[in-house]
């Protein structure tokens, strides 16, 4: 599903990622986890294709194909999705109108047919359900006034409609209190399927109680320093990132 | 000062006051007026950047082109269906001018209400020529600008709006202005004037729109009196050709409880200059200044706008955003002035430009004189680009870029159109700057399927 080689990453000239080779496999949820300021969103954000981000080594392949040089919008309508650490308000847009907009681009990128006004606002309210999202947080503009645990769920909704091949959830889980951790968690596993792979990044192992990852990998100073089974992110629990470099947690 | 010569005085030399069919031609008091407004005019010449007001705007195309009167033929120019801005006017009621010249065959008398009298300048001067001569020039008079002289000279088309005390006009009223559609750059010089008795309440859209390139010069000028009580929505859009300068006066009075709200959406013209000033003359009385400019080539917009508190306990919101392409340049000038005794004011001014390309420039100039203790005014002025952030976001989810870039320009706008009250005419601006934006291209090289 996705091959990173060797991957460099520098921004404004500072080099962030230095050397990260990563391999998932279809059906496969791995973490990843680190201390802040490690490359963490970095890497998200260079696998989403986000400009400014500066390749300067190495190669990422995603379903066999190098991604560099494809715009965000292909690399979405390829089945990469992101759900950002800090998902970004948009006054005057409704969640639904832009959800809408998003899913219809995907699919004409594929020669499907649009989804009607109608038949999108039905399958959107579905997925809401299950996510325990309230109607009027489809209404109001993008993340506009949502709290910061609605955000994480908004992102979770997202992901849910555009039915991504490759989910990167970016720090899903931090600001989130328990209850809405279960739901999140609850709409990951939910879409655990073989086809489909998923990144979590996160900061702390609690998100990994209710998401067992199949392999958990520690990024610190742009490399990933070591890898493992799901014991691996208990053990980082225990003993936080004092051997990474940063203080425990 | 002394003044340079230009294409426009040969114009203005040449313009004779009592040519059959300008408005009030036989009237001796207006051959006056526009006497006083010729002298006037060539004593003060073309407004500088030396004048302070006038810093930002040079006048280029006045200085550079030689224009020429209207003709019956440009007035009488082809015109198929109207470019009306309100969708089915319905029993909406529209008056339809094309380069000045009234164009009858296209006017809807509309279902207006006793005691509202919608006519053109031409009509009231024959019929109410005391009435108007009474109220001509009192907002915008002899003091005023050049520009204001010149049209007091040269005004050969205009309306005038009369409500009387108590009646309240539930439809807006269009006006339309087209302009191009000549051989030869032409000048033509819209006289408004509105006039809203005690409670009476109305809403007027001018649409000021360009046929072809038409490197034409509009001057308009509007005088509203808005009565104790009374509430007035003034809304304009500037849709003009692409080589039009366009000239907008607007001066208005607000008397004692009464409300004037204005809505003024630039998206296209050469060069134009929306120059309003509103006068909170009664207590309770309140005034909501707005708008919106959207300019892209090497168009120039300017918004120099003066609110002045005049009593105690008056109120203004002014909130103007502006989105600027290519090498486009916009200005944007916020007075405020609270008189000696007007306390208990309060004031508020918002101006957000938004930079497309690294070639657009805004000037913005916010101008609080305040004289009086016990009030309470807030500005704010904001430039930035476009979000990168949010920009990745929505192309993250399959957005096209083309298209996310154009929900961001309408997200930023959005803000400012809220403020439009009319719901019928915040829905048919909101199309205007829809229809602004660029064509999102979803069928580009990379965008088709494989
Ligand atoms: N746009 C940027 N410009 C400059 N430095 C950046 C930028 N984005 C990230 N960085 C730097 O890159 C490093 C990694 O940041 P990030 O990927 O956000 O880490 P994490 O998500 O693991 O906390 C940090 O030192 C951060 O300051
Ligand atoms: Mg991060």
């Amino acid at each position: 599903m996705l091959e990173i080689k060797n991957l460099h990453v520098s921004v404004e000239g500072k080099a962030i990622l230095k050397g990260i080779d990563l391999s998932v496999q279809p059906g496969e949820i791995h973490a990843i986890m680190g201390p802040n300021g490690s490359g963490k969103s970095t890497l998200s954000h260079v696998i989403a294709g986000r400009d400014g981000y500066e390749i300067t080594g190495g190669r990422i392949i995603y379903q066999g194909e190098d991604l560099t040089g494809l715009a965000p919008e292909i690399r979405a309508a390829k089945g990469i999705f992101l759900a950002f650490q800090y998902p970004v308000e948009i006054p005057g847009v409704a969640n639904t109108t832009f959800l809408k907009e998003a899913l219809n681009a995907i699919r004409r990128y594929h020669g499907e047919d649009e989804l009607d006004a109608m038949q999108f606002v039905k399958m959107m309210r579905e997925k809401a359900k299950e996510l325990g999202i309230p109607e009027d947080m489809l209404k109001r503009a993008v993340n506009v006034g949502f709290s910061g645990g609605e955000k994480k769920r908004n992102e979770i909704l997202q992901m849910a409609i555009l039915n991504p091949r490759l989910a990167i959830l970016d720090e899903t889980d931090s600001g989130l209190d328990i209850d809405a951790m279960k739901i999140v968690a609850e709409g990951v596993n939910n879409m655990r399927a073989p086809e489909r792979s998923t990144l979590i990044i996160t900061h702390y192992q609690r998100l990994l109680d209710y998401i067992i990852p199949d392999k958990v990998h520690v990024l610190a100073h742009g490399r990933i320093q070591r890898s493992g089974g799901k014991e691996l992110a208990l053990e980082l629990e225990e003993k936080g990132y004092a051997e990474f470099g940063e203080a425990a947690a | 000062m002394t003044t340079e010569p230009t294409q426009l005085q040969p114009f203005v030399e040449s313009f004779d006051p009592a040519r059959s069919g300008l408005p009030g031609a036989g009237l001796g008091w207006l051959k006056a007026l526009r006497k006083t407004g010729i002298e006037r005019f060539e004593a003060l010449g073309l407004p500088t950047p030396k004048l302070e007001a006038w810093k930002y705007t040079r006048l280029k195309p006045l200085e550079d082109t030689r224009y020429q009167p209207v003709t019956d033929e440009d007035g009488m120019a082809a015109l198929n269906t109207v470019p009306s801005l309100l969708p089915d006017p319905g029993g909406r009621p529209r008056l339809v001018f094309v380069n000045g010249w009234m164009r009858p065959n296209f006017w809807i008398v509309g279902d207006l209400p006793d005691g509202v009298h919608l006519e053109s300048l031409h009509d009231v001067l024959e019929t109410r020529p005391d009435w108007i001569r009474e109220r001509l020039g009192t907002l915008a008079g002899e003091d005023d600008s050049s520009l204001v002289q010149l049209n007091t000279a040269m005004m050969d088309t205009g309306f005038v709006l009369r409500v009387e005390d108590g009646v309240r006009v539930e439809t807006p009223i269009e006006v339309i202005f087209v302009g191009g559609l000549t051989a030869h750059p032409v000048a033509y010089s819209p006289r408004n004037l509105i006039v809203l008795g005690k409670g009476a309440e109305a809403t007027v859209v001018r649409y000021h729109v360009g046929l072809g390139a038409g490197a034409y010069f509009a001057n308009s000028v509007t005088e509203i009196d808005v009565g104790p009580g009374a509430l007035f929505r003034n809304y304009k859009v500037q849709a003009e050709a692409l080589e039009a300068t366009h000239i907008d006066t607007v001066r208005a009075r607000v008397a004692r409880d009464a409300t004037y709200e204005s809505f003024s959406l630039s998206i296209g013209g050469r060069l134009s200059r929306n120059e309003v000033s509103v006068r909170l003359e009664g207590e309770g009385a309140h005034c909501a200044l707005n708008g919106a400019y959207l300019m892209r080539g090497s168009e120039h917009c300017d918004n120099t706008t003066q609110i002045d508190h005049l009593v105690p306990h008056t109120t203004s919101r002014e909130v103007f955003k502006g989105v600027l392409d290519d090498e486009s340049r916009a200005v944007f000038v916020g007075r405020i002035v609270v008189h000696k005794d007007a306390q208990k004011t309060d004031g508020y001014q918002l101006c957000k430009t938004l930079l497309l390309s690294t070639g657009a420039e805004i000037d913005v100039k916010p101008e609080l004189e305040i004289y009086a203790d016990d009030v309470k005014c807030s500005h704010g002025a904001t430039t930035g680009q476009m979000d990168e952030t949010a920009l990745f976001y929505l192309r993250s989810r399959g957005v096209p870029e083309a298209l996310a870039r154009n929900l961001l320009v309408q997200s930023f706008i959005g803000e400012v159109l809220e403020e439009i009250s009319d719901e019928d005419v915040r829905r048919a601006i909101t199309d205007q700057v829809v229809h602004w934006l660029p064509a999102a291209c979803y069928l580009a090289e990379e965008w088709r399927a494989e």
